[in-house]
């Protein structure tokens, strides 16, 4: 069972569980989204008495920062007891095309080791990934009013307009980052 | 316990191996998935949306409640077209950028990628500063 478990995760379990959690949050009487939980950190500084948005009784979305806090767990627990350290199965298309944007080390961890370590955060592209790629998705998931969970799951499952706006523009943004802006970026790398 | 916060962090636990075993946490699949080369992102998306809309419509045609006895609603959106485009486009360049959306960022935090924190971080200044500027974005 644990080697059946340890293996990765085809679409078709991973995707329908994904399912199982939004309907479980909505049974818990509460929504599946994630990205407002950094709303919910800025609002605990006291940010709320300076700036209306953070205005808010934040500890009544306490729940929100134990979803996360039990995310961060999940991710513990599967990487230290149910790993099977196969290497990620990316196509070879994209293999290809990482090796001219100057990364090789797919397949030897989840994370590019070019991009995503301390060391890197003190080069220019390494900087630029982590501090100017997390500030847009926190900025931009705020004013698109929700992320990947709130948006692309709950709301498009919701047959809501906005949700499939939003899904467009996230794939639109991609789009130019991956084929544009990205090789630019990590210029330095090849 | 008070308002389910056992059960929510145990809802967490759950979505975070998730993402784990299913390589979504994975910055090479979100690339990968952007570049168009494999189904598996949009396998997960999309049938995660497909089970979702029959979900939802149970829930409404059976007039499901919530373990309080409240009635399960997913609270409409707003409507606009500005908002939802810009601020999507901004989010999708990020989320190319960094391979993570939020939830994957949380469990790669637990998964032991300590840089993911800068990763935080940034998106919480980034969430911060949008307060800030918010009366002056088209909404």
């Amino acid at each position: 069972m644990l080697d059946f478990i340890s293996q990765p995760w085809q679409w078709y379990v991973a995707g329908p569980m994904i399912t199982l959690v939004m309907f479980l949050m909505l049974y818990l009487g509460k929504n599946f989204g994630v990205s407002s939980t950094m709303r919910t950190i800025c609002a605990s500084t006291g940010a709320g008495k300076f700036i209306p948005f953070f205005s808010f009784k934040w500890k009544e979305q306490l729940w929100n920062i134990l979803f996360v806090v039990g995310m961060a767990i999940g991710g513990f627990i599967a990487s230290t007891f149910l790993s099977s350290n196969v290497p990620i199965n990316i196509s070879s298309e994209t293999l290809e095309s990482l090796a001219h944007i100057g990364i090789s080390s797919a397949g030897s961890s989840i994370l590019p080791s070019e991009l995503f370590s301390w060391e890197a955060l003190g080069t220019i592209p390494g900087f630029i990934v982590l501090v100017v790629g997390g500030f847009l998705v926190g900025f931009g998931a705020r004013w698109a009013g929700g992320c990947t969970s709130g948006h692309a799951i709950s709301g498009l499952s919701n047959l809501q307009l906005p949700s499939l706006i939003a899904v467009i523009g996230f794939f639109i943004g991609g789009l130019i980052m991956t084929y544009f802006i990205l090789p630019l970026v990590l210029r330095g790398l090849a | 316990m008070k308002k389910q916060y056992f059960q929510i962090t145990l809802v967490g636990i759950l979505f975070g191996i998730i993402l784990t075993k299913s390589e979504v946490v994975s910055w090479f699949r979100i690339y990968e998935m952007f570049r168009f080369d494999s189904f598996h992102m949009y396998g997960i998306i999309g049938s995660a949306v497909v089970l979702g809309i029959i979900t939802i419509r149970i829930i409404k045609k059976m007039n499901l409640k919530s373990i309080d006895g409240k009635d399960i609603t997913i609270a409409p959106k707003e409507s606009s077209i500005s908002r939802y485009i810009l601020g999507g486009i901004l989010f999708g360049l990020g989320w190319a950028m960094a391979g993570a959306c939020p939830g994957p960022i949380y469990t790669l935090i637990g998964g032991g990628f300590s840089v993911m924190l800068v990763v935080l971080a940034s998106a919480v200044l980034g969430t911060f500063v949008y307060g800030l500027v918010q009366n002056k974005l088209p909404h």
